[in-house]
């Protein structure tokens, strides 16, 4: 039986590593092929490294989700920095506040089939995103 | 982690491993071109057939490794790419440009023997 | 089940009479009574329920003499499944006549209706004979019942699973028929896509390329987009993916067959084409490749 949720909190690189070996754990165990569980895995990556290099410390929650005639994994990341001030400008390719490559929000959401952003200036971040089984 | 560094000839070999983390990556950063200046090598090449994600972070240190690398005069091929972990890539967007790359260390000594041949 | 058999057997040459009599006889009893009378009168109620198919215009696409063999199996099929409540022969039967069958057009309810047709042809039968004795013809029926619904499902529920196992097997086909790789030659493979490229198509495009390009450890690849009728935005940035992708992997794309009117919408929407390389048609792009994969031999040749 996998399990329905798992939660690995991020404060360290080695975090990072672990988040997304758990997910790719789950998204094979859920039956998802082994290329959409690398890149499950990819954005669990990107996730998680958002949250620390922009909040330095945040969790990754990984779950099972049901539709009516379908199966999917959901990763919420969400930390207590600082927010996005502008999500609309951190969607665009090639913006990035932390002099990192910025590509990481707009390509999470290519490789994912849901994204969701909640962010609020001085008090943190929230993204969720969904992909589902084919 | 370590990371193996082996000496083949004018070549640096680097394995990298599955899991490595961003202080795994900056370590072997370092160690390589440190290697490079050390034994003069003409080339590297990095072999990341075993890691099954390649985000933002290790992409972008492959390309710097490349850079560095080549400011000594050598060369780098990245090799050993997986068919998914490459679909991954190019969907964020991380293409290794100006980074030379092969199917795996077999066709990568293959590239650079060509290579050397051509420029002695 | 062999065993048990044995012992109804000698219980039942001790006195058959007593047996009949006693109202808590089991239902293995019961069923071995009607499968008795089943066999017995299996030429009479074959007909009748053959022709109640014919009637009901079940199974219109095969001929008098087919229903007729596969009416005859079937029925024995289902008798032996009554007698030894058995269903995993009635279930390689079921998948066996739905694989013959299938392919000629047979509809889930006509499999459905047939066996349904059975079952009631049976059950009359039943109450002709034990019209006068009206205890028992309930306890035939309550081991009838049941054993009948059961085969009414197994062999729906096999026909369903197998006719689902053609679509998956027709889908999969058409799948790999629309976006053949070919190796043309050693390390050079060849992608002809036609058709309507949308975002599932065009990823399985690239998967199915990246692995052709690992197995056939392929250096280039020529992908031919003549057959490809519209391009927007979504598509061309999936070929420059694709194109990317396969570079990681060491391998260089050439692209042919790019119309003048698609070029042209690629510029106009900003694709960047400077990724790409690309030759007019697959000749030329065959040619260019060999010359890249032979570019090697003519360099070494020169520098000896």
């Amino acid at each position: 039986m996998p399990a329905e949720e798992v939660e690995v909190a991020i404060s360290s690189d080695q975090d990072i590593v672990l988040a997304r070996q758990k997910g790719r754990a789950m998204a094979v165990e859920l039956g998802f092929s082994s290329g959409d569980a690398t890149l499950i895995a990819t954005a669990i990556s990107e996730l998680a490294r958002n949250i620390l290099s922009y909040a330095r410390r945040g969790k990754i929650s990984l779950k099972m989700v049901h539709a009516s005639n379908r199966q999917g994994i959901s990763i919420i990341a969400s930390d207590s920095g600082p927010g996005i001030r502008d999500i609309r400008q951190a969607m665009r390719d090639g913006f990035s506040t932390s002099g990192s490559l910025g590509l990481g929000l707009p390509g999470v959401r290519r490789l994912m089939d849901e994204f969701e952003i909640a962010s609020e200036p001085g008090h943190g971040t929230i993204v969720t995103v969904k992909k589902w089984k084919q | 982690m370590e990371v193996p560094i082996l000496k083949q000839g004018e070549v640096l070999i680097a394995t990298f491993q599955a899991a490595l983390s961003d202080a795994d990556l900056n370590h072997l950063r370092m160690g390589l071109v440190r290697q490079v200046v050390k034994f003069r090598s003409r080339a590297v090449i990095v072999d990341v057939t075993a890691m099954d994600v390649m985000d933002s972070f290790a992409s972008r240190t492959l390309r710097e490794i490349a850079h560095m690398i080549r400011l000594r005069g050598a060369e780098t091929v990245i090799v050993g790419i997986q068919p998914e972990v490459a679909f991954a890539m190019v969907q964020l967007g991380l293409t290794l440009e100006g980074v030379a790359t092969a199917l795996d260390l077999e066709e990568g000594l293959a590239y650079l023997n060509e290579k050397f041949k051509t420029t002695n | 089940m062999s065993k048990r058999e044995s012992i109804t057997k000698e219980s039942g040459t001790r006195s058959n009479s007593r047996v009949e009599l006693v109202p808590s006889e089991a239902p293995s009893e019961l069923l071995r009574e009607l499968v008795a009378h089943l066999r017995q009168n299996r030429t009479q109620l074959r007909e009748e329920w053959v022709v109640r198919i014919t009637e009901t215009r079940l199974l219109t696409a095969m001929t008098k003499e087919e229903i007729f063999a596969e009416a005859t199996s079937v029925y024995d099929s289902y008798v032996e499944a009554l007698e030894t409540e058995a269903f995993e022969a009635l279930q390689a039967y079921a998948r066996n006549l739905s694989e013959r069958i299938i392919p000629r057009g047979v509809e889930t309810h006509e499999v459905v209706g047939i066996v349904l047709l059975l079952r009631d042809v049976l059950a009359r039968s039943l109450f002709a004979k034990y019209q006068t004795d009206f205890k028992k013809l309930n306890r035939i029926l309550d081991a009838y019942e049941p054993a009948a619904n059961r085969i009414a499902n197994t062999v729906a529920v096999g026909f369903v699973q197998e006719r689902e196992r053609v679509i998956r097997q027709q889908q999969e086909a058409i799948r790999e028929l629309s976006t053949p790789v070919l190796q043309v030659r050693e390390r050079l493979l060849i992608l002809p896509i036609i058709g309507v490229i949308d975002p599932q198509r065009a990823r399985q495009l690239t998967e199915q390329l990246l692995r052709g390009i690992r197995t056939n450890r392929a250096k280039v690849v020529v992908i031919d987009i003549t057959g490809v009728a519209a391009m927007d935005v979504t598509v061309a940035n999936h070929l420059v993916q694709t194109v990317e992708a396969s570079r990681l992997l060491g391998a260089t794309v050439i692209v042919t067959g790019l119309s003048p009117e698609i070029a042209q919408t690629l510029v106009t929407i900003g694709v960047d084409l400077g990724k790409m390389n690309t030759v007019g048609d697959l000749q030329g792009g065959i040619e260019q490749a060999e010359r890249l994969l032979g570019y090697k031999v003519v360099t070494l040749a020169e520098s000896r």
